[in-house]
């Protein structure tokens, strides 16, 4: 079974995320990125299924040319090979114009699943894998838990919040998988040498025959108006405990109608 | 006025809160239009006419349920097609955002996700999101088609507004392509007997501090009256069930107050908790991040911090 994972480059959640302030996007430039860990679920599945069935994970990025760092790790994971879609058109594209590109990317790959992360760490819109099935004209099962690969069946468990569900569909299939599907491994050194010599393609608009009108932050179909930080919070009170911690909870509780 | 499309989330007609909150809010936009699919329509009546459902779709074929969203997409792109609506509104959970994105798509229109407000602004649609981490509110607008846009549960309060619900029964065509995710088999969850987490108006949350022992986090939450929090430590280590996770992979909670207990404050975790009004924590570290948010903090051990503030609330309570 080959494998397309879509992952995505994401500025670090732990640095000071921000936007910039010239046309309000994302800035995945002057914050530090990385793999969106959300994404190493996702390329966990597909090794494990390519180990156990056979077949290639090819990894899928479109981003900036920091993006490339979130395609080498993913082959240092074990991912066969790599395909980056870079363009400068591209700045500045909503979901549905990245959804275009990546599934026209994936129609020039081998494909029987495409599998995504739950939620990209940055823009978290969990929209992406509809939209590729849409695009592809094939199904879709998002949030998956568990997923059991039987020949061109595949058996999915997806813990909503009202009920658990059993979902079965045929390849070719999109999915997105939860961080509660797995355990992400780590890059062994084996595998970090290993990624040195997987073959990595560079794909601009031109190859895969998008126009880069249809793409970029000028024919977005939404936008975003305006941003404001946070105003943060003013320091509070901090007591320590010295055997009347929870008396003098209870009293702030109280002095503030909770109890 | 132009109808607004609210898809409605139910179980065999039982209509959830967060789709009251939806028809509420799409009264600021135009005429809500409650869109129904599958049985359930008489039970659903009531609720959805008394909260300002000008119209009811009902949309009621075995095809539209028994596979996996892609047949309500193509439902509810046939609806937008035959009314122009000014707006669609679902739920932000995961069949809400799946239907939309396919909508999106079928549709060549704009869509926000988690929205916490949307308001009619210069006659189109402005929309607010807490975004990183809830670190920053943004607001933004669809340029392209019909706004699409999935609201985050507890946006906004329910109001009744008493409306026609004026029943219109839709057929439609369920594409084959449609019908390739079947749902084999659908399996209640249970109650916890306590508030819904995303709803309740104090939130209590144990984290990896409760050595796995949630008793103590359980009593006092009870005294309040609240709902039970985990932090992603917590549910990973097995201690309590993901359902109840809170943070960027499990629940975004909203509530009045918001009390962590035995919890760091990763950034994660502060995703799904950060815009509670008052946050309050319990942590043996002076030095956790998590004392960084708080309006009030007690240094100290959760196992006898905890204990003595449920007996002293129980004691209040008389
Ligand atoms: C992609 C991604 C998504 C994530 N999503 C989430 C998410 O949705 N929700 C989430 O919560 N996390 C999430 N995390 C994990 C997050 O980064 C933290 O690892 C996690 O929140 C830590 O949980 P904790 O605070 O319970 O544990 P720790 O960080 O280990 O903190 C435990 C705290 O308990 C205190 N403590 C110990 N014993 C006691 C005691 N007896 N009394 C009082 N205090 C005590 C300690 O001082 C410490 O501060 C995510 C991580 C990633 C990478
Ligand atoms: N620019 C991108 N390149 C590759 N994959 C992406 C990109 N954006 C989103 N994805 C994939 O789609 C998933 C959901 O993203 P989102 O809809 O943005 O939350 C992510 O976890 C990725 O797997």
């Amino acid at each position: 079974m080959n494998i397309v994972v879509c992952v995505k480059y994401v500025p670090d959640a732990t640095a000071d995320r921000t936007f910039d302030s010239t046309d309000n996007t994302v800035d995945r430039v002057g914050v530090d990125g990385l793999l969106s860990e959300l994404d190493e679920y996702a390329i966990e599945e597909a090794l494990t299924i390519t180990e156990s069935g056979g077949g290639e994970v090819t990894v899928l990025t479109m981003g900036p040319a920091q993006a490339a760092d979130a395609v080498r790790k993913s082959l240092q994971m074990g991912a066969h090979k790599g395909v980056h879609v870079l363009d400068d058109a591209i700045h500045g594209s909503d979901a549905a114009a990245t959804s275009l590109v990546l599934a026209e990317a994936i129609k020039k790959l081998d494909h029987d699943l495409i599998i995504t992360g739950m939620a990209s760490t940055d823009g978290g819109m969990s929209v992406i894998p509809a939209m590729l099935a849409e695009r592809l004209g094939i199904a879709q099962v998002t949030f998956a838990s568990e997923i059991v690969v039987d020949g061109e069946t595949v058996r999915i468990r997806r813990d909503g919040d009202v009920a658990t569900e059993t979902i079965e569909a045929s390849t070719p299939l999109v999915l997105s998988v939860t961080d509660q599907s797995n355990e992400p491994r780590y890059p062994s050194f084996k595998g970090i040498m290993a990624a040195k010599k997987k073959p990595v393609e560079t794909w601009s608009l031109t190859e895969l025959g998008v126009d880069p009108a249809q793409v970029g932050l000028d024919s977005a179909w939404t936008k975003v108006t305006a941003y404001v930080a946070r105003p943060p919070r003013t320091a509070g009170e901090i007591v320590t405990d010295e055997g009347d911690g929870g008396t003098k909870l209870v009293e702030f509780l109280a002095s503030n109608k909770f109890v | 006025m132009a109808e607004v499309l609210v898809l409605v989330d139910h179980v065999e007609g039982a209509v959830s809160k967060p789709t009251l909150e939806l028809l509420t809010l799409a009264r600021r936009l135009g005429e809500p239009s409650a869109v129904l699919i599958g049985a359930g329509a008489d039970a659903a009546h009531g609720a959805l006419a008394s909260h300002g459902a000008e119209k009811i779709y009902v949309l009621d074929a075995p095809e539209l349920t028994e596979y996996l969203v892609a047949p309500k997409a193509e439902a509810l792109a046939q609806l937008v097609a035959d009314t122009s609506p000014a707006a669609v509104l679902l739920a932000s959970s995961a069949e809400g955002k799946e239907i939309g994105g396919r909508l999106a798509i079928k549709c060549d229109s704009g869509i926000i996700t988690d929205a916490v407000d949307v308001e009619a602004v210069d006659g189109g649609v402005q929309m607010t999101q807490s975004v990183f981490a809830g670190n920053f509110t943004v607001t933004s607008r669809v340029t392209k088609g019909t706004p699409i846009v999935t609201i985050k549960p507890n946006s906004t309060t329910p109001q009744e507004h008493p409306a026609a619900g004026t029943v219109e029964t839709i057929s439609v065509q369920v594409s084959d392509n449609a019908k390739g995710a079947r749902i084999t088999e659908t399996k209640p969850r249970g109650k916890s007997g306590r508030p819904e987490l995303t709803e309740a108006p104090i939130v209590v949350s144990g984290g990896r501090g409760t050595g796995g022992d949630f008793s103590e986090v359980e009593a006092f939450a009870d005294s309040l009256g609240a709902a039970v929090g985990a932090s992603r430590a917590a549910v990973d280590s097995g201690w309590y069930p993901h359902a109840f996770q809170v943070g960027q992979t499990g629940k975004t909670v909203s509530p009045q107050l918001y009390v962590a207990t035995g919890i760091s404050g990763a950034i994660q975790h502060r995703a799904g908790m950060q815009t509670s009004k008052t946050i309050v924590a319990v942590n043996k570290d002076e030095e956790a991040p998590i004392f960084e948010l708080v309006d009030f903090g007690v240094v100290g051990n959760l196992k006898t911090v905890l204990p003595q503030a449920t007996e002293a609330i129980v004691k209040r309570k008389g």
